[in-house]
């Protein structure tokens, strides 16, 4: 399936990552090759195959829910870009 | 004498402890390589202070005969990707640039513990996606190797390009990489050395920047065998932090080498001769069999046929899961940021402006795969493809 640019639009702005108007031919011709690509996995008979969540065999674990650290604030906040009365900051959302 | 820079990492172990040589004296003769070697581009930071704070602590240790660690005074360099408490931590991205860590990933605490010598932080494929070190926001890395007669530079291999050209070019004794989809294997081959990606969950992902989570492995990347097995020694171990880590003892790696390869039985996939390969290669290929039967390896022929089918599925899995590791970088909690109108239009400046080109196709690609209709088509089936 070919990669157009209105989908190339959508997907950047779910990824929120701003592609000049310039780009979007481009990648929409960049991604649809390697979808199409791709679809050679269509070959492979998968029916009845789990999919795999990891090469090794293994279960997660359980912990305990409790706080292991804490009263660190300033260290948490310290790369911040903008950091403000010890929290992070953002532009207004609520008028 | 050996060149301190050329020991191994057993050699130089075995002169600390015989007192030929100090831990000092081999941080300073890397230290003077790792600067004499800077056209290689191998360091995005070097840590020449640390690096002597380190061996002084480790001689300290000695001369009062306290207990050492496996890597005593051993000089090592830390791939750009495990974060390092006050040192930068970039993963070669210009979203990540100035990011200081405020705790320290446990593979390179594990190293820190077993008493290592940090040099510095090495260069990389931005977020370890690459095959060449191209991609870094902090430049290409050169190859220490010519070809005979040429004097073009060469590629490293990525994504761990940095760590294979310092260990490759004498500036450390050792370095760590890691491998999601060969940044460790492949750069140690194209720059001459062992590389190795050892099983998942042997080495703790605990502050390593992620990739693809399900694949990402921390390994060793050194000049010998021998090497790779006690590096490797001092930085797997269960880590409770990493929820995917193994509960299971280490084994002594480097014990384990002895009788060498003899007895082993060793397949050899047809599938791996491909048409119109290289007859270099071909001849390569040939003399690692004719070595290992040299050896005593019993080799195998063995068929492994969804082989043409792992770089599809890896061009889908890996993306899906960088697009959801790389939700993170949102210019809000740590890293770059460029300002916006409003909260989205922050995001998105901050994320066009942060990550470089390829970063950027393939958060795409996982966006678009992992996105409402596809999941099942695109990143289901993968999964179910290579068993």
């Amino acid at each position: 399936m070919a990669v157009d640019r209105d989908t190339v639009i959508r997907v950047a702005r779910l990824a929120r990552i701003k592609v000049p108007e310039g780009d979007l031919d481009t990648l929409a011709g960049e991604l649809s090759n390697i979808i199409g690509w791709v679809e050679q996995l269509d070959e492979v008979d998968t029916a009845g195959v789990d999919p795999m969540t990891s090469v090794a065999d293994m279960k997660l674990r359980w912990r305990a829910d409790e706080v292991t650290d804490g009263g660190i604030r300033d260290r948490v906040t310290a790369n911040a870009p903008d950091p403000q009365h010890g929290m992070f900051s953002v532009p207004k959302v609520i008028e | 004498m050996t060149a301190l820079t050329d020991f191994t990492i057993a050699e130089a172990r075995d002169a600390l402890e015989s007192g030929a040589v100090s831990a000092r004296d081999l941080a300073e003769a890397h230290i003077a390589a790792m600067e004499a070697a800077r056209n290689l581009n191998a360091f995005i930071t070097e840590t020449p202070d640390r690096a002597l704070a380190d061996a002084d602590a480790s001689d300290a240790r000695r001369a009062k005969g306290e207990a050492l660690g496996a890597l005593d005074g051993i000089p090592l360099a830390i791939k750009d990707l495990f974060c390092t408490e006050g040192v930068m931590t970039t993963a070669a991205s210009h979203i990540l640039e100035g990011f200081v860590p405020p705790y320290e990933s446990t593979v390179s605490g594990n190293l820190r513990a077993a008493g290592s010598v940090m040099l510095g932080k090495t260069n990389l494929d931005e977020f370890a996606m690459g095959s060449s070190n191209e991609t870094s926001y902090f430049g290409n890395v050169e190859n220490p190797w010519r070809r005979d007669g040429d004097n073009r530079p060469l590629v490293p291999g990525g994504s761990s390009g940095g760590a294979a050209a310092a260990v490759s070019g004498r500036l450390c004794l050792g370095a760590t990489g890691t491998d999601t989809g060969g940044s460790i294997r492949q750069p140690a081959a194209f720059c001459g050395i062992v590389g190795m990606k050892p099983t998942y969950g042997r080495c703790s992902r605990w502050g390593v920047v992620a990739f693809a989570s399900s694949l990402d492995q921390a390994g060793p990347m050194t000049r010998t065998v021998r090497d790779a097995a006690i590096l490797l020694g001092g930085m797997a171990g269960f880590d409770p932090k990493d929820s995917t880590s193994t509960d299971m003892a280490v084994p002594d790696f480097e014990a384990a080498l002895d009788g060498g390869v003899k007895g082993l039985r060793v397949g050899i996939p047809a599938e791996y001769a491909v048409d119109g390969m290289n007859p270099e290669i071909a001849a390569l290929w040939d003399q690692g069999k004719a070595w290992l039967e040299d050896a005593g390896a019993e080799l195998v022929d063995i068929s492994l046929p969804h082989t043409k089918y792992a770089l599809p599925a890896y061009y889908i899995i890996a993306p899906a899961e960088a697009s959801s590791n790389l939700a993170r970088y949102d210019g809000v909690r740590y890293g770059h940021r460029e300002d916006g109108a409003d909260l989205t239009e922050l995001y998105e400046n901050t994320r066009a402006a942060g990550f470089g080109t390829e970063v950027r196709r393939r958060i795409l690609i996982g966006t678009y795969v992992l996105s409402a209709g596809y999941y099942d088509a695109y990143y289901l089936r993968p999964r179910r493809s290579v068993p």
